[in-house]
């Protein structure tokens, strides 16, 4: 048997084989295929489709929708009580942005510099941990939290804090019945959910800040606070924003925490839940669901402009 | 960066604290679903039993949503093994035009807040006049599972040296039998972790869910209902923990199998 004949092809895998060797892209197309279809269809259809919802209008009279082109739908979104949703929606967003970077901050920053060994294994599960679990789950410990006879309220009476709570719930605005029916309570429930999100991209852009900078800054005559503002921020700022990239599109978003845990005033996602659901408005729905894209997509490019996509 | 012998007090403190308030609302609902308190979330509980375990366990109203979540996640789960890692096969190949664009539209689904997700099929479902079933969720929960199997398998093909597949080429075996002897095995733990990942998101979601269910029930909007308007709390207590495990263990299972490498399941959710 001679070598030429132990390597010709012997059956139809072999001549399959043959075929894509000599064409490669032949294989690229029939392994991309089925999932671009896939995404394509279902995913970017999908999206169309709800944009042409938001182009359509419901009938005032017989609740149907009419299916021509208009942009009522959209001028609706102006109106006093829908754009106080969205301004609403955004400073929630905003808020909670801020405040997982500033909790996050400590948690990333000690990860990324002192943890060693065992403790940073320990660290990077302490966050990714949390951040997959069940997040129905977590939502709801906090409401167990938060109840009005629930954990908080019996340490802060623990501690003779009880007036204090009281205090900070009679606040307008932000204040309510219990913790569990308030701004506060949306607002902290946010941060716990979402906060894990930010933590990874900062910690991994402070992984990335050369020790030799912190040190030449060191050799210079900086102290040690001059070095964190001068070197460590800028150069974790990529990460913080691209951090900020998921707290922020997450929390404008969700529709489950501010109908568990909050007053009755509407976030986007609870107005564009129950416009489809019990008011049948569906242009009106998708019309809502467009601003947070809009919002994510003047958000992004804005990220892009400052060097964040280098940190995700 | 370079670890530091030393760190300040102040910001250990700042850190620890930092990773307990991400753990301990978890480990509340674990002793929540031991108290005899029935109607209120009373703290501390007045008193231990187990009987609610017993309870739930003989409502007939949890177990067909469980099935549902069950065979949801499994169906979106093995969809998405496949169309995720003919992907990154395809990624890991070559280059080509459109790449970028490729990237972008696997990672949407999950960039994208849920609630478009959800919306947009909800959309497309009443222009296309799709009654609500569970292909119609499975439909949503495959798509967002993509990016998760992708992930992984992107890394692991990255990491894979080329010069192996030449060799198993050399040495006569056709494209087939390198995929099936050389290939598979050494992504074998990533697409494990990665399907493992899947299975938890799916099992868990309930945003994109509640646009694309119908009347249907998976054990998540079970849990939104009862959340919404409780009947037996203990019994959504001992639920919540159980839905906790289910998602738990696979994760850190993920995170066993591919720890040690540079693209450790759950980087990017």
């Amino acid at each position: 048997m001679s070598r030429m004949v132990f390597f010709a092809p012997k059956g139809p895998a072999d001549r399959l084989s043959t075929l894509f060797w000599q064409r490669p892209k032949l294989l690229l197309v029939l392994l991309l295929a089925m999932p671009l279809f896939w995404l394509v269809v279902v995913y970017i259809g999908s999206l169309a489709a709800l944009l042409i919802q938001s182009f359509y209008s419901i009938d005032e009279f017989s609740g149907l929708i009419v299916e021509e082109f208009t942009l009522k739908t959209y001028l609706e979104l102006l109106r006093p009580s829908n754009f106080d949703i969205i301004l609403r929606t955004v400073s929630m967003a905003a808020a909670v942005t801020f405040a997982s970077a500033i909790i996050g901050f400590p948690i990333a920053y000690f990860a990324a510099r002192y943890a060693k060994g065992r403790w940073k294994a320990a660290f990077y599960l302490g966050v990714m941990l949390p951040l997959w679990s069940s997040y129905l789950v977590k939502v709801y410990a906090w409401k167990l939290i938060l109840a009005k006879e629930g954990i908080i309220t019996w340490a802060a009476e623990g501690i003779g804090a009880g007036k204090l709570l009281n205090a900070v719930l009679a606040l307008p605005v932000i204040g309510g019945n219990s913790l569990s029916t308030s701004y506060i309570g949306t607002f902290l429930v946010f941060v716990y959910v979402w906060m894990p999100f930010m933590i990874l991209p900062m910690q991994a852009s402070l992984e990335r800040v050369p020790g030799s900078l912190i040190e030449a800054s060191a050799d210079l005559g900086a102290s040690a606070g001059q070095t964190f503002r001068t070197v460590i921020l800028p150069l974790a700022m990529p990460g913080i924003i691209a951090g900020s990239i998921f707290t922020f599109s997450l929390t404008l978003g969700d529709y489950i925490i501010p109908q568990i845990v909050g007053s009755s005033r509407l976030f986007i996602g609870q107005a564009v839940y129950t416009l489809q659901g019990t008011a049948g408005n569906v242009p009106l729905a998708a019309a809502f669901a467009v601003v947070p894209i809009l919002i994510m997509l003047a958000y992004l490019a804005a990220a892009r402009k400052m060097g964040a996509f280098d940190a995700l | 960066m370079r670890s530091d012998a030393r760190s300040p007090v102040g910001l250990k403190l700042a850190a620890f604290g930092g990773l307990l308030f991400l753990h301990l609302p978890i480990l509340l609902i674990f002793l929540y679903a031991f108290t005899t308190e029935e109607r209120t979330y009373q703290f501390p509980p007045p008193g231990l039993t187990l009987k609610w375990f017993a309870v739930t366990w003989s409502r007939e109203d949890v177990w067909p949503p469980l099935y549902l979540s069950l065979r949801v996640a499994a169906i979106s789960t093995a969809l998405a093994l496949v169309l995720g890692t003919l992907v990154a096969a395809a990624m890991a190949r070559a280059k080509f035009f459109g790449r970028d664009t490729i990237t972008l539209l696997v990672i949407l689904p999950i960039a994208l807040p849920g609630i478009i997700t959800g919306m947009s099929l909800r959309s497309a479902f009443a222009i296309a006049d799709i009654p609500f079933s569970t292909f119609t969720i499975v439909l949503g929960h495959a798509t967002f599972c993509i990016v998760i199997v992708y992930n992984n398998a992107v890394a692991r093909f990255r990491r894979m040296s080329g010069s192996v597949i030449e060799a198993s080429m050399d040495l006569g075996a056709n494209g087939f039998q390198t995929f099936r002897y050389v290939v598979l095995p050494n992504l074998g733990s990533a697409l494990l972790a990665g399907g493992m990942l899947a299975f938890a998101l799916s099992f868990d979601e309930v945003i994109v869910t509640t646009f694309t269910a119908g009347q249907q029930s998976t054990l998540p909007i079970w849990m939104l209902n009862e959340l919404v308007r409780p009947r037996q709390r203990p019994v959504t207590n001992v639920v919540a923990m159980v839905v906790f495990l289910t998602t738990f263990l696979p994760i850190l299972a993920a995170y066993y199998l591919t720890r040690g490498g540079e693209e450790t399941a759950g980087g990017g959710k």
